[in-house]
């Protein structure tokens, strides 16, 4: 069972407490448990169960200016003890940093809102491994798979966020994750591919029997892939690929990116960074949303911000110490965007993909090419070749390479957002990018 | 040593007891503590931004019958949280008929020594080493806009204890120093890194101001990509320098080559044992016995005392990594290869330092041979689809040859190949071969190992560049 709020407030104050009595001048703590059952099958039968339970706390303590900070999964009162009396002691060997401080009280939440982020059913694996044999049963059907591999986790977590300024609030979140990777096969080639779904309540996972069709198709549709030549080609990334889009542009506007001077970004705010008709959102008060919060790690209260409007930058993602050190207030920021999103564009999918004669269709890439500092972006891909709207061939061992300055001034949206994970956006057509190949 | 039962209401005798009972009738399984404690010290922007100590502890409990894998982890070492973990694992493994194997390989040899690095320099030391590298770059002249350096210690106890209360322990110190500066010149930013590190103190790195030779590698870096022009795109000979840019072995052909990729034939060499996977002249081997690296074990994550494994040998597939449950499956034995991020991970065939060993010709003479090419000296990480095959690597540092001869450096830009085929290419095999510096973290399924490689120069015949140049 997954601990009860009491229990992490009671270690919280005791930490506090404990802080204070030591000579810290202010403190911060987080107390977190998260229980989660994995159950994973191969070739429709069971491979592993794994079940987990984790307690953390972290503390941060302060004196002045001064601040460190200690985690530990040991929630035992002597060895938390210890560890309290090492971090107030590390930090007054620390040196003073004018930035330092605890967030202005006037910003932390108020309230907490039910955000719907717990649903209360537990299932038993053997009801998981029903599910995971509907879905390996589908993702099998055709002969050319010859690999399949299924998870299903349930996870529930709960965690108390306090400070010395009084805060102290937390809430439990729940979430059922499934997801099947398949192995096809032909003369020529051996792909992989695969489908995912995760909510916060059961009833909103997807169909078992849907994912396991849709894994399958995927993979099949990759065999016997071609190389293609080296040429600049208009670019179409499907909605999962399409989403790491935006999470470079999250890293190249967080509070300490443009403060350390390392973001293409920087200095960008009102000015225009997108082609015109570009929205972006993050939204932290969706209902059942995946990245949903009630305030951010350290307490401050979040609001849905537009982080562009019309193209033009208009928020950076803001924590304490770094709003402190642009001289801007806190946005509730720290530790990341909640729910971030491109807005639907006003073309469907099947205009997208007649847009240009020929074009490139990417579903995955590879590789850790974004730099945020100069913008430059180049990694492995693989998908298919579209000729008039219709998928030709795929293709693999190509890489695909650009500057997201130039790329961001060229994105064209589809019209069919989903809300399938914490960043989303819908497909997304970039031109002017280059493909090296042959 | 940690006594993990000090604090506890669970003796060593009630745990050996729980952990035979349910392990009876299963093939395999044992009882995985860890106790570790780590710090970080950051420096960035002029001034020590983070100053952290972290202290976990925790169990694993495994059991495995034929295929299955049951395990359950938590991090309160108790009576009742184990006897709890027991029953889980029974409730997955329901009907076990197995046969406990007892049989694990014994060894003196250790390759580190049972140091914590942490205690072994002050925190005001460290600060004063951070504050150092500092001015030391930010003296270099006003294109350094940006400093960042850190300090990342560890001292990792583990304890396995198997079935009939046989028991293995390891005390595993590891250290990383790493360094980053950004330079500015007429608008343009661009960034280098460096870093060292390994199974000893702080000092084996950075005594004798060693720590100014990981600065000025860090600035040459930066420096060298700041007069950088765009990258060429499309396929064309490669040279790659000694070290690091053996992150192209391990993308390349390392993963695709452990056991459970090819036990359940999802890899692209599953069906290669024996056959010949790359050109005569190139052997590749995986090795955990090297002392003080960062990818050494005395014993693995299973206890298994680790060794010298042979993957390709002149051109031909000899082996593969393996840990207990893919070796008993495919009919072989563990070669020490079993790891795990910690107790809250499953054990996994991982690579520790794998290594291309030196040919006999010149870098010299591989450059010379080129007339249109690339020069990759330094990488930032990789990927590897092992099903496919394809795989990706990130230059850092890079230059275009031209005729034979070095020419201007490159962006950065990514560069992918095809695992089974890119050792054929290989034509050139270097006599330097070289270590890394010692900061690979391998990621496999969600879990970060630490990890080494190491190669001579070599020279692929072709292989596709990333860049923007057509």
């Amino acid at each position: 069972m997954i601990k009860d709020q009491e229990f992490l407030e009671k270690k919280a104050s005791y930490c506090l407490g404990l802080a204070k009595k030591l000579g810290a001048t202010e403190s911060s703590v987080i107390v977190d448990n998260s229980v989660s059952e994995t159950v994973n099958f191969r070739n429709k039968k069971l491979d592993e169960s794994n079940r987990s339970d984790d307690l953390g706390i972290s503390i941060t303590t302060y004196i002045g200016k001064k601040k460190s900070s200690i985690s530990s999964s040991n929630l035992l009162d002597d060895n938390l003890n210890i560890l309290i009396e090492k971090c107030v002691e590390t930090t007054k060997n620390t040196p003073e940093d004018e930035f330092n401080s605890l967030p202005d009280r006037d910003l932390l939440a108020k309230e907490v809102k039910d955000l719907d982020l717990y649903d209360d059913t537990h299932i038993e694996n053997d009801q998981k491994i029903d599910y995971l044999k509907k879905l390996e049963t589908a993702a099998s059907n055709d002969k050319k798979i010859v690999n399949t591999e299924s998870s299903f986790t349930e996870r529930k977590t709960n965690f108390v966020l306090a400070n010395s300024e009084g805060f102290c609030n937390g809430y439990k979140t729940s979430s059922f994750t499934a997801s099947s990777v398949t192995v096809a096969k032909d003369e020529k080639s051996m792909e992989r591919d695969y489908e995912y779904s995760s909510k916060c309540f059961l009833k909103d996972l997807d169909d078992a029997d849907e994912l396991g069709n849709i894994a399958a198709n995927q993979t099949i549709r990759k065999l016997s892939p071609k190389k293609i030549g080296s040429e600049k080609i208009p670019i179409i990334f499907d909605k999962r690929i399409a989403k790491g889009v935006l999470s470079t542009f999250a890293s190249a506007i967080s509070s300490s990116a443009i403060s350390r001077g390392t973001s293409f970004l920087r200095d960008k705010v009102n000015q225009k960074i997108f082609s015109d008709k570009i929205n972006v959102f993050d939204k932290p008060d969706k209902l059942k949303g995946l990245g949903s919060r009630n305030f951010d790690i350290e307490g401050v209260k979040t609001n849905t911000l537009k982080l562009v409007d019309q193209g033009i930058l208009k928020h950076y993602l803001i924590d304490t110490y770094n709003g402190k050190k642009l001289n801007l207030k806190s946005n509730g920021r720290c530790g990341g965007t909640s729910n971030l999103y491109f807005e639907n564009g006003n073309i469907s999918f099947k205009d997208l993909l007649n847009s240009n004669s020929k074009c490139l269709y990417i579903t995955e890439t590879i590789g850790h090419g974004s730099n945020i500092v100069t913008g430059d972006y180049s990694v492995g891909a693989t998908g298919f070749l579209i000729e008039n709207g219709e998928f030709k061939y795929p293709i693999n061992e190509i890489t695909i390479a650009g500057n997201f300055k130039d790329m961001f001034q060229n994105i064209t949206l589809a019209n069919d957002l989903e809300f399938k994970y914490a960043t989303n956006s819908p497909t997304m057509l970039i031109e002017g990018m280059v493909v090296a190949g042959k | 040593m940690s006594n993990f039962f000090e604090k506890s209401d669970l003796s060593r005798s009630e745990a050996e007891n729980i952990i035979s009972e349910t392990l009876q009738k299963c093939d395999d399984g044992e009882l995985y503590l860890e106790n570790s404690k780590s710090e970080s010290i950051l420096l960035d922007d002029n001034k020590i931004k983070n100053s952290s100590y972290n202290s976990d502890l925790g169990f694993g409990f495994r059991a495995i019958s034929d295929e299955v894998v049951a395990y359950s982890h938590s991090n309160e070492i108790s009576k009742n949280s184990l006897k709890q973990s027991s029953e889980n694992l029974k409730s997955t493994l329901k009907s076990v008929k197995g046969t406990y194997n007892h049989k694990i390989p014994k060894s003196n040899k250790k390759y580190y020594d049972n140091i914590n690095p942490i205690e072994q320099k002050s925190l005001n030391e460290k600060i004063k080493i951070l504050n150092d590298v500092n001015n030391y770059l930010r003296s270099k002249g006003d294109k350094v806009k940006q400093v960042t350096a850190n300090f990342l210690g560890e001292q990792k106890s583990v304890e396995i204890i198997r079935s009939d209360g046989e028991t293995l322990s390891d005390v595993r110190p590891l250290i990383r120093f790493n360094v980053s500066v950004m330079l500015e010149k007429n608008g343009r930013k661009e960034t280098g890194v460096y870093g060292v590190g390994g199974r000893q103190s702080y000092d084996a790195y950075l005594k004798d101001d060693n720590w100014k030779s990981v600065c000025d590698e860090a600035l040459r870096i930066a420096s060298v990509n700041l007069e950088s022009k765009p990258a060429p795109a499309g396929e064309m000979k490669v040279v790659l320098g000694p070290g690091w840019p053996a992150i192209l072995i391990h993308e390349a052909v390392g993963h695709g080559l452990e056991g459970d990729f090819n036990r359940k034939k999802t890899s692209a060499f599953h069906n290669l044992m024996g056959q010949k996977v790359a050109s005569e002249g190139v052997t590749i081997i995986d090795d955990g016995t090297i002392d003080n690296r960062r990818g050494s074990l005395t014993i693995d994550d299973e206890g298994t005392p680790t060794e010298k494994t042979v993957l390709i040998e002149n051109g031909i597939l000899k082996n593969f990594m393996q840990d207990r449950l893919n070796a008993r499956l495919m009919k072989t034995r563990s070669t020490g290869s079993g790891r795990r991020e910690n107790y809250r991970h499953i054990v996994l065939p991982r690579m520790r330092n794998t290594m291309m060993l030196s040919g006999n010709q010149t870098q010299e003479e591989m450059i010379k041979a080129v007339d249109k090419g690339i020069f990759a000296v330094s990488f930032g990480g990789g990927q590897v689809d092992i099903t496919s095959g394809k795989f990706v690597f990130n230059c850092t540092e890079a230059y275009e040859i031209v005729n034979g001869k070095i020419g201007s450096p490159i962006k950065g830009a990514t560069l992918i190949g095809d695992g089974p085929s890119i050792l054929k290419e290989v034509s050139m095999v270097g006599n330097d071969m070289m270590m890394d510096p010692g900061i690979g973290t391998c990621g496999k399924a969600g879990q970060g190992v630490p990890v080494g490689v190491a190669q001579p120069s070599i020279l692929i015949n072709k292989m596709t560049v990333g860049g923007t140049k057509l």
